[in-house]
């Protein structure tokens, strides 16, 4: 697989680190009521879809971005690259 | 019909015409008492043992391709109980006493040959786990023994034992692991399950579940709508896409892992060799070929084929610690689909839906467990408490603390 990194251009995926399904960015809040719930749903479940998948990527062999890659896991083509802190923020994390 | 070598030698003599197929194709029925989903090794299993050990006949398997074409096909047949946690080891030792007498036990020819499986260790730090999961073993009632540089190199010389960055200090054998014909797995436990009353549905995909306030009371298919008091999950590898189907979501990554096969040898490897720290295993099939692989790919797949990183990454593993290897030549490589659980373990429980059961998470070791999985799933479906072996394979042990990290690597199913 190639990556089409936002600011690298195209990259060999051997050169990142998998982590996982790009919910991991939405941290549930640690205060709130259902918080105990909300963390076994954050840390252990997944939709795991057939299809679709938004991932995130560690650029390790590279600049050590986070990436979020929206790839298909039926046929692994890749649709979009993004940096996760472009996601991040646009999902209303940090500032 | 009884296969027997007096059955080869009379049907020898009338010119073979006396076999009949080995299953049967029926329609199905509109209802049944348990509809197993996923006609692979567990799912037949399950029904085999439903039938056999719980006298429970109106069962239907339905698959959504042909009996044994998914995981129970693609895997590198191997079998042991060699685990460390007693959430786990028990388990696979009675998977390895089942397989012991599984041939006798279903009167079919599954080639099951226990040849010996080794882990190499390589620094002191690493015998000293391996002596442990060892006395585990032990108290399990399985067999272990370590053995030593010495004698690994009288028995198994052609191992690269100087290799500098991973030089052989010894190993863990379990001489009651060994091979199995995979295929024959299914093909054995169909037609055991088949001849006692099981009808096994091909071609039938199931598309949804009929649930009505929280209890599910059938599954729709491609051929149409059947009820059933419970309804029983199996089909690790598309455990995340059948179960999305009932709303669920599950501590589970689908991964695709890789393996190959070599051309036709004569024997050189007497039994399985693992070589963990390099990701690469290797064993030699019946019929020549040496069957290995490694590591799996690391990202979410479902497309049942894997990239080319990998397939160097295990092959430098192999010419690093059994360089003869080189010599040989690749014959195919293909990829499967698995369920990779949050912890590596696997989960045979019931589901917050009544009448909904699963049984899945089985990483890449499912085929091992055939036969304990479908024998502890039937005990769940039959009785409707867990079999005192599968306790702890439950659906929410994330929620209770009660995980079984064999390698203590956390929530992060492409470590496992």
């Amino acid at each position: 697989m190639i990556i089409n990194h936002p600011l690298l251009g195209p990259r060999d995926a051997a050169e990142f680190v998998y982590l996982g399904d790009a919910c991991l960015i939405d941290r549930p809040d640690w205060q709130a009521e259902d918080a105990a719930g909300k963390f076994h749903e954050y840390g252990y479940l997944r939709d795991n879809p057939a299809g679709l998948h938004q991932e995130l990527w560690y650029h390790e062999q590279g600049d050590r971005s986070w990436l979020v890659v929206t790839r298909d896991t039926l046929t692994h083509a890749i649709s979009k690259v993004e940096l996760a802190r472009d996601v991040a923020r646009a999902r209303g994390r940090g500032s | 019909m009884r296969y027997s070598a007096f059955k080869i030698f009379t049907q020898g003599l009338t010119g073979n015409k006396g076999w009949k197929p080995v299953w049967r194709e029926p329609e199905p029925k509109p209802e049944y008492d348990i509809v197993i989903v996923g006609g692979g090794g567990h799912g037949l299993s399950t029904a085999y043992y439903l039938a056999k050990e719980y006298g429970l006949r109106n069962i239907a398997v339905v698959e959504k391709g042909w009996i044994g074409s998914g995981n129970v096909g693609r895997n590198t047949t191997i079998i042991r109980s060699n685990y460390l946690l007693p959430g786990n080891q028990p388990f696979y030792e009675l998977s390895m006493k089942l397989w012991e007498n599984l041939e006798q036990d279903f009167n079919y020819n599954a080639m099951v040959s226990q040849r010996s499986i080794l882990n190499l260790y390589h620094s002191d730090a690493q015998r000293d786990a391996f002596v442990r999961r060892a006395n585990g073993m032990i108290l399990s009632g399985a067999d272990a023994e370590i053995a030593g540089a010495d004698q690994l190199r009288a028995e198994l010389p052609f191992l690269d034992y100087d290799n500098a960055r991973f030089p052989i200090k010894g190993g863990l054998f379990q001489r009651r692991g060994g091979t199995v014909r995979h295929d024959a797995v299914a093909w054995g436990y169909a037609r055991g399950a088949d001849s006692r009353g099981v009808d096994i549905l091909q071609n039938c995909e199931v598309t949804g579940f009929d649930i009505e306030n929280g209890v599910c009371r059938g599954v729709e298919t491609s051929s149409g709508a059947i009820r059933a008091r419970k309804v029983a999950v199996c089909v690790a590898g598309s455990s995340g896409r059948v179960m999305a189907q009932a709303g669920m979501r599950l501590p589970i990554e689908t991964h695709v892992l890789q393996a190959f096969v070599t051309e036709g040898l004569k024997p050189v490897l007497p039994g399985v060799i693992t070589f963990g720290a390099g990701h690469f295993y290797v064993s030699q099939s019946d019929k020549g070929g040496l069957v290995f692989g490694g590591d799996i790919d690391g990202y979410n797949s479902y497309a049942q084929r894997g990239n080319l990183p990998v397939v160097e990454d295990v092959a430098e593993g192999g010419m690093a610690i059994m360089p003869m290897i080189g010599r040989a030549r690749l014959l195919r490589s293909w990829g499967g689909v698995m369920d990779m659980s949050m912890d590596g373990s696997p989960f045979i429980d019931k589901t917050h839906i009544d009448g909904l059961y699963f049984n899945g998470g089985w990483c890449y070791g499912g085929f091992k467990a055939t036969p304990a999985s479908g024998y502890c799933y039937a005990h769940l479906l039959a009785k409707d408490v867990p079999h005192p072996v599968a306790t702890e394979m439950r659906l929410d042990r994330f929620q209770t603390g009660h995980m079984i990290d064999e390698k203590g690597q956390g929530n992060q199913p492409n470590l496992h």
